[in-house]
């Protein structure tokens, strides 16, 4: 009953088409408080056999404390969990796998100075007279899997020389030998580009051909489209609706989740003849892009597209001075900038939110009230010393604006959710007053509502005479904020197109 | 006797455990622990509470607490400072051969010349920690050899005695019944607090050290606020160098072996991450009053030299391994 790899085909397939008419998981009734404070309350998902299942939310919603509770990290207070139509109640993750759900999560964890093969069967390896590594079988193990999925994977390859998309196939390949019927999925896209997503969801699409069933957790509505059969709807803690994804369309998701309708943020067109903001002149950087030419006018926002390893990041990131560049010129209102210095970058005017909010964009350790005042010290120190009630002032007007939502401004930013984490990179930048505003996918890994907020406020800033240069691998978002577009291709800039004219198809089109 | 002292310093600590009195407690259970061993060598020994004995106490904290302060600035960094031992001795013999070829009025050459040797030591630190990239454990490792062959090469392995009365001063006298060196600990102490908890400087060096990547985005030029904590901790080590040497009436080719570990001691103890990005100078001061007290306490019970360092180690893990149980 349970997907066995390639052990005994017959066996599989007669059970798999008796067990097709009845849902593979039905939870029903889930209920979970925390010290009395009810984090999920009448928390309900039917899986069925053969299917892609999204599960959506906002922060907070219960996503979360669901999946930990049928993968038995938490024990519910209420509701019943069926696998089979029989009763379960999991007390460890161990005993989840042991009867099929596994999980797969953001945070992927290889052995990088490992084998594939050796990765698979970490902790269980076929041993000869039960001492030696039985390396032959486990290769032969390992191929028979990986070609039993049609992964593309090379079998002896160290971890670390592979791709993310790779090393989640290999993720993906272990769950399933470990005869794993139900795959929760957490944000599987998070870290990887365009086309390794199109690598993973082809191989979510065998899976589901054996029958096996996979709960897919995404903030990415766009491939939640492609990929998901059925969703489930989680808002504030409770169940909110179910149903086929082929019958919605994605407003209705959007407003499922949020709880309210999601006004559509407006694209002014920037005045033309509007002075020249940001320009930059055949920048080039060794390997990674060469010899880009853009311009960013006042009141514009111009969108960088390209795929994961177009150079984009690297981009940005030369233009903000953290990397110097090899050949070319940065100018900003005519008057060229000091290369490879971001302090000065900041004095002139520009300020960057990076693209991994924990690497570069935050002191998590620190509080919220640092963190947010962090870029803009010296503007308000007397002969080095801080004018903590200036500050005060400052950070406590930052979060009333961007309504960060925390207990004090005192707290660790460690402490926050992703959306409100993202918040005080923006607060921390705006301090500085820049008229330039560089974002690096400034929507990554957050959820539906913040989202809107973050593109509404793109674009005031804009309005109000300042540049935006953003980069998204989401075209939707892409096309939803900017003025102009810039493709990129393999560290050139392939072209420069009408935001306001393009759609979704063309883009991907230009940048594939 | 000594698992008697362990053992009431572990129920000390357990018990403000248990206690949630908030996250105010965590600045005040070092200061818990200190009154726990304080209140056992009372107990254990009648001189101990005396005004003479604390005076003595604090004069043998004062060396270290000095150095231990500098070394924090750089441990907030996430960086380490192995150097200040060896810094110490050089600054110290240096002030010293000022002191005697010139005649004492010239004293404050003597001092200038301790405090710029280690300066200047703690810039090249420094310098090759942040622009050589070689991390701060080799760099000062190295630098701890190196600053101790320069002091036997410039010393020629022999002490210089005869210090004048004024450069005595430094380390033996007293203003108003405290002593000199006591008063420079607290001073450093206070300038120290107030660059960490009310400058700009302060800020970014618990930014860098929380996350460098992070700061380096926000406008710090990392570079220099590291090179800077590693100057502040070489000026430090040239200070206690000037009052070790004071106190000793000679520089000693010597002095200040092994000194850096209870500097970096009484910062861990004091809840410093090594990590980097937290800690406070707060806790510093009072490991290495907690040091302090330990070695004056022992020494009046007539515990033997060895049992003394046994029980520093076990103090030091004990308060590393409470600050993880807090986490």
């Amino acid at each position: 009953m349970l997907l066995s790899t390639g052990a005994d085909p017959e066996g599989r397939d007669e059970d798999a088409f008796e067990a097709r008419d009845e849902p593979l998981l039905v939870a029903e009734g889930i209920a979970k408080s925390f010290n009395g404070v009810p984090a999920l309350r009448g928390g309900r998902l039917v899986l069925k056999r053969g299917t892609v299942h999204a599960l959506c939310g906002g922060n907070g919603a219960g996503k979360s404390t669901f999946l930990n509770i049928v993968m038995g990290l938490l024990h519910r207070d209420e509701g019943s969990i069926r696998i089979d139509g029989v009763p379960v109640d999991f007390r460890s993750a161990a005993e989840a796998l042991r009867h099929g759900v596994t999980i797969i999560t953001q945070e992927l964890s290889p052995v990088p100075e490992m084998t594939v093969a050796e990765n698979i069967y970490l902790g269980r390896e076929p041993k000869i007279g039960g001492l030696v590594v039985d390396f032959p079988k486990m290769r032969r193990a390992a191929k028979q899997l990986l070609d039993d999925l049609e992964f593309d994977v090379p079998l002896t390859a160290r971890m670390r020389d592979l791709s993310l998309a790779q090393i989640q196939l290999v993720e993906i390949a272990k769950a399933l030998s470990h005869r794993a019927d139900i795959v929760i999925m957490d944000e599987p896209t998070s870290a990887i580009g365009e086309h390794e997503v199109h690598i993973l969801f082809n191989a979510l699409k065998r899976i589901k051909a054996r029958g096996s069933a996979i709960i897919y957790v995404s903030h990415k509505l766009t491939e939640i489209f492609e990929i998901a059969d059925e969703y489930t709807v989680f808002r504030d803690g409770r169940y909110i609706e179910s149903g086929a994804i082929s019958a919605i369309d994605r407003n209705h998701l959007v407003t499922q989740i949020v709880g309210h309708e999601i006004k559509t943020v407006e694209k002014g067109r920037p005045n033309e003849g509007a002075p020249i903001l940001l320009e930059v002149r055949s920048l080039s950087r060794g390997p990674h892009f060469k010899n880009i030419s853009v311009t960013v006018a006042a009141g514009e926002v111009l969108g960088i597209y390209g795929l994961l390893g177009s150079g984009r990041t690297e981009f940005l990131e030369t233009i903000y001075g953290i990397h110097a560049p090899t050949a070319g010129d940065v100018f900003l209102d005519g008057k060229k900038v000091d290369p490879g210095n971001p302090k000065k970058c900041i004095q002139r005017g520009m300020a960057m939110v990076p693209e991994d909010r924990k690497e570069t964009g935050l002191v998590l350790c620190a509080s919220i009230a640092h963190n947010i005042a962090l870029s803009s010290l010296a503007l308000r120190a007397v002969s080095g010393f801080v004018r903590r009630k200036a500050e005060a002032a400052a950070t406590d007007q930052m979060m009333r604006l961007h309504r960060i939502k925390a207990a004090s401004p005192n707290v660790a930013v460690e402490t926050l959710s992703g959306g409100n984490q993202q918040k005080v990179v923006f607060a921390r930048c705006l301090l500085t007053n820049p008229r330039l505003l560089i974002c690096d996918e400034p929507t990554r890994g957050i959820d539906e509502g913040s989202k809107q907020e973050i593109y509404a406020f793109l674009r005031e800033f804009a309005a109000k005479g300042n540049g935006v240069l953003v980069v998204s691998s989401e075209a939707p978002e892409i096309l939803q904020i900017s003025d102009r577009i810039a493709v990129f291709r393999q560290g050139r800039l392939d072209r420069v197109v009408d935001g306001h004219e393009t759609t979704q198809q063309m883009l991907t089109d230009l940048a594939s | 006797m000594v698992a008697n002292i362990i053992s009431n310093v572990a129920t000390g600590a357990r018990s403000k455990g248990i206690a949630a009195v908030g996250p105010y407690l965590k600045s005040f259970s070092i200061v818990i622990v200190f009154v726990v061993i304080s209140a056992f060598f009372a107990v254990a020994n009648e001189y101990f509470m005396t005004w003479l004995n604390w005076v003595n106490l604090l004069r043998q904290s004062s060396i270290n607490g000095v150095l231990a302060i500098g070394v924090t600035f750089v441990i907030l960094t996430k960086g380490i400072d192995l150097s200040v031992g060896s810094v110490m001795a050089l600054a110290g013999m240096i002030a010293a051969s000022l002191v005697t070829s010139t005649n004492q009025q010239f004293v404050l050459w003597a001092i200038l010349g301790g405090l710029g040797t280690g300066a200047a030591l703690g810039l090249l630190n420094g310098v090759i920690v942040t622009s050589f990239n070689v991390p701060p454990f080799v760099a000062t490792l190295g630098m701890l050899s190196m600053a101790r062959g320069l002091t036997l090469i410039f010393s020629e392995g022999r002490p210089i005695p005869n210090l004048s009365e004024s450069f005595r001063w430094i380390g033996g006298g007293s203003v108003a019944g405290v002593p000199v060196p006591v008063l420079i600990l607290f001073l450093v102490f206070a300038i120290g607090w107030v660059v960490l908890s009310y400058t700009t400087f302060g800020r970014y060096v618990y930014a860098v050290g929380g996350n460098d990547k992070a700061a380096r985005t926000s406008g710090i030029s990392t570079r220099s606020v590291i090179a800077s904590t590693y100057v502040i901790s070489g000026l430090l080590a040239g200070l206690a160098g000037l009052v070790l040497t004071s106190r000793t009436t000679a520089a000693l080719p010597q002095a200040g072996i092994g000194y850096e570990l209870d500097a970096i001691a009484a910062v861990v103890i004091g809840g410093t991450s090594l990590a980097g990005g937290r800690g406070s100078l707060v806790g510093t001061l009072f490991g290495a009053l907690i040091i302090g007290t330990i070695n004056n306490g022992m020494d009046l019970m007539g515990v033997s030299s060895y049992y003394q360092q046994l029980l520093k180690g076990a103090i030091i893990v004990v308060a590393v391994m409470l600050d993880q149980f807090r986490k």
